[in-house]
């Protein structure tokens, strides 16, 4: 069946809901309103009122209580309506979801899903459009997913719902309705801390995740037009990073480019270009490179087409680490 | 248009047994002997162990600890006044004697600050959440605790503790609102000593009492002698059996006092002078029950010396048990997920001199 990513999760919500009673979704506008995106569409109508939760408008509420629930018994999706307005319950994540299992010797574990919309490029408000993944990454006991197709998206969510661990799910919102694939309708699940290899390559490796995999697709059509092979790996997961797989793929064509939406200092490419100089640096014909948000506050939706990496850019990157 | 009152409300205090050992007949609650005899137990374990605590980390056996002495009645009474089905939240002050009293091993407890996670493997049965060392974090996971418990269709409260710094937190805001919202069975006990680390009470809040602010949320908060164990006992069971039966949340504000430093780091000296500590020192908890235990035909110097022995026993053999736990490091690895990265397996290798 033809769905958007929207379709995918929510298809998927509805799916492991009815599979495990223990799901709970609660958030901000997510029962009568189904959700800012409409992701929570119609699961009130059809889970009612006590595992589908409007809560009161408080980031840090919904994550502290929801750490107390799956504590408890129950498997609590949280919905924060923008990833850019879950600092407020940071401290909630770092201090406590990610450390009760490890501090009780796995007596007291947090199995829980928390979605959040990041990500721009759909013109909206500020605080609307960060990419801060690299600030989850850091915090060791979370484990960090991060689809970029509906096909993913579906898989990835099934398979964090079923996870012994709190997982973040970060959904890039220009993905949301930007394309339909065909997605079936039945269960199917993706192996959490395996990236996938969207096209075999042999002249350079592009690692990529969420919306910026998406846009690096014509990049690379063209670049391979101008006789330039690219393996395209999507990460899928982000913590734990599938490091083998990238590391694998460099050994054999010998370039990588990394393509970020975030700001470039201390993202997450910063992170897998280190890895790839400390394992692979004699296969590596080119220096590393990364595409990636500058390091500048994100402008306002009016020019916020400056900030974030675009076709272009990557395939210069491209074929600048190609012809190198 | 008249001006019509929109909300009224109050906050009533509660005294049963005054500092002289005075009680009230009218309030007295009915216990049985053998409660009592806990709840004296209880508070000298407490108090023994505290300064066994206190040594032990100036000889540098331990480190940080932070110590409960003159709040004992307060964990006590409202361990013991809850039922077995209940789950507790203490804060680190009064972790170890509520862990305790629902069954966690002496030597687990002295575990914890002697600086290893070992001792927070709380077993489940004994309904204990692990204490949260930032300030009123633990607050909203009682509140969603009680959601779940109610899910589940078991009839229990959540008991979660604070301090009077933790309602200036923006956690004590969430867990209240989000509590009144969902009537949730959860009672928020917080004990106001009158300081958190050096910042008096009256420089937290230009509210009155604390209790109050539980109005605000819509439900009902109390202000109680927190050094009186039988007001303590009193108000504790019958805001438990509400919270358990879905009346909802109440709060209760125990007044006490911090007879010790906020920590083993702390020098008290520096915030507050000798005669405020002798007035408290004059309202201590353990000595106005002794006097009623007296009254009551129970206690005696033979009573007492049985007693002091008992708590004696189990604190010293609890420390020469936790002494000789050898720690294993490989656990610093193991329980940090259900399933190690391949990373993180070859960084333990690493640290453990195998790679």
């Amino acid at each position: 069946m033809k769905m958007t990513m929207v379709d995918a999760i929510n298809a998927c919500l509805k799916q492991e809901m009815e599979r495990d009673s223990s799901i709970i979704v609660l958030g901000e506008d997510v029962g009568v309103d189904g959700g800012v995106f409409r992701v929570t569409e119609g699961l009130l109508q059809k889970f009612g009122k006590g595992r589908v939760i409007d809560t009161p408008l408080s980031e840090s509420g919904i994550i502290g209580v929801s750490i107390g629930m799956a504590c408890f018994g129950l498997r609590p999706v949280p919905e924060i309506q923008f990833q850019g307005f879950e600092y407020n319950a940071y401290h909630q994540f770092i201090q406590h979801m990610s450390r009760l299992r490890n501090r009780t010797r796995g007596n007291f574990t947090v199995p829980m899903v928390t979605r959040l919309p990041y990500s721009g490029g759909i013109k909206a408000l500020e605080h609307h459009g960060e990419s801060m993944e690299t600030i989850y990454i850091h915090i060791p006991g979370l484990t960090v997913v991060c689809p970029s197709s509906p096909y993913d998206a579906k898989g990835l969510l099934a398979s964090a719902l079923s996870y012994p661990d709190p997982v973040l799910y970060f959904e890039p919102k220009r993905l949301y309705r930007a394309f339909k694939e065909d997605v079936p309708e039945e269960r199917y699940t993706i192996d959490i801390g395996k990236a996938n290899i969207i096209k075999e390559g042999k002249d350079l490796t592009l690692v990529s995740w969420g919306a910026m995999t998406y846009i690096s697709k014509d990049a690379i059509a063209d670049a391979e037009r101008q006789g330039v092979s690219v393996e395209h790996i999507d990460l899928r997961t982000l913590s734990p990073c599938d490091y083998d797989t990238i590391l694998d793929s460099v050994r054999k064509t010998g370039r990588l480019v990394i393509v970020q939406e975030a700001a470039k200092t201390l993202g997450f490419a910063a992170e897998i270009s280190a890895r790839v100089c400390e394992e692979a640096l004699l296969s590596l014909e080119a220096p590393v490179k990364r595409v990636t948000g500058w390091d500048i506050n994100i402008p306002y939706p009016k020019m916020e087409d400056y900030y974030f990496p675009d076709g272009k850019r990557v395939l210069r990157a491209i074929m600048e680490t190609a012809k190198f | 248009m008249p001006i019509t009152r929109a909300f009224e409300g109050s906050v009533d205090y509660l005294q049963i047994l005054d500092k002289d050992g005075n009680v009230d007949k009218a309030l007295e609650p009915k216990i049985d002997d053998t409660t009592l005899v806990s709840m004296y137990k209880g508070m000298v374990l407490a108090r023994i162990w505290d300064h066994k605590y206190m040594a032990l980390q100036r000889t540098g056996r331990m480190y940080t600890y932070p110590p409960i002495e003159g709040q004992e009645a307060i964990a006590i009474g409202v361990t013991l006044a809850c039922k077995s089905e209940d789950w507790l939240f203490p804060t680190y002050r009064e972790a170890s004697i509520v862990y305790h009293l629902r069954g966690h091993p002496a030597y687990q407890n002295i575990l914890i600050w002697m600086g290893l996670e070992e001792g927070l493997r709380l077993d489940k049965s004994i309904r204990c959440f692990p204490y949260a060392t930032p300030i009123g974090t633990q607050l909203p996971h009682a509140v969603g605790a009680a959601f779940a418990l109610r899910s589940k269709g078991e009839k229990s409260a959540t008991i979660v503790f604070g301090g009077d710094g933790s309602t200036s937190e923006g956690d004590f805001h969430d867990a209240m609102n989000f509590a009144g919202v969902w009537n949730a069975g959860t009672v928020f006990v917080i004990s106001n000593n009158q300081y958190a680390i050096s910042v008096p009470r009256k420089s937290q809040t230009k509210s009155e009492t604390l209790a109050q602010k539980s109005l605000a949320y819509g439900f009902k908060g109390m202000q109680v002698d927190g050094n009186d164990i039988l007001a303590v006992y009193r108000t504790m069971k019958e805001a438990a059996d509400n919270a358990r039966s879905g009346k909802g949340p109440i709060m209760l504000e125990f007044i006490t006092y911090r007879m010790g430093p906020h920590t083993t780091s702390d020098d008290p000296k520096k915030y507050r002078n000798e005669e405020e500590v002798a007035y408290w020192r004059d309202r201590d908890p353990i000595k106005r029950f002794q006097i009623y235990l007296k009254s009551k035909g129970i206690w005696n110097e033979q009573f007492e010396k049985s007693v002091n022995d008992e708590a004696t026993k189990i604190v010293e053999e609890g420390v020469v048990k936790a002494e000789a736990y050898k720690p294993d490091p490989k656990d610093l690895f193991t329980y940090n997920l259900a399933s190690m990265s391949k990373d993180v397996k070859r960084q333990m290798e690493e640290c453990l001199g195998k790679g």
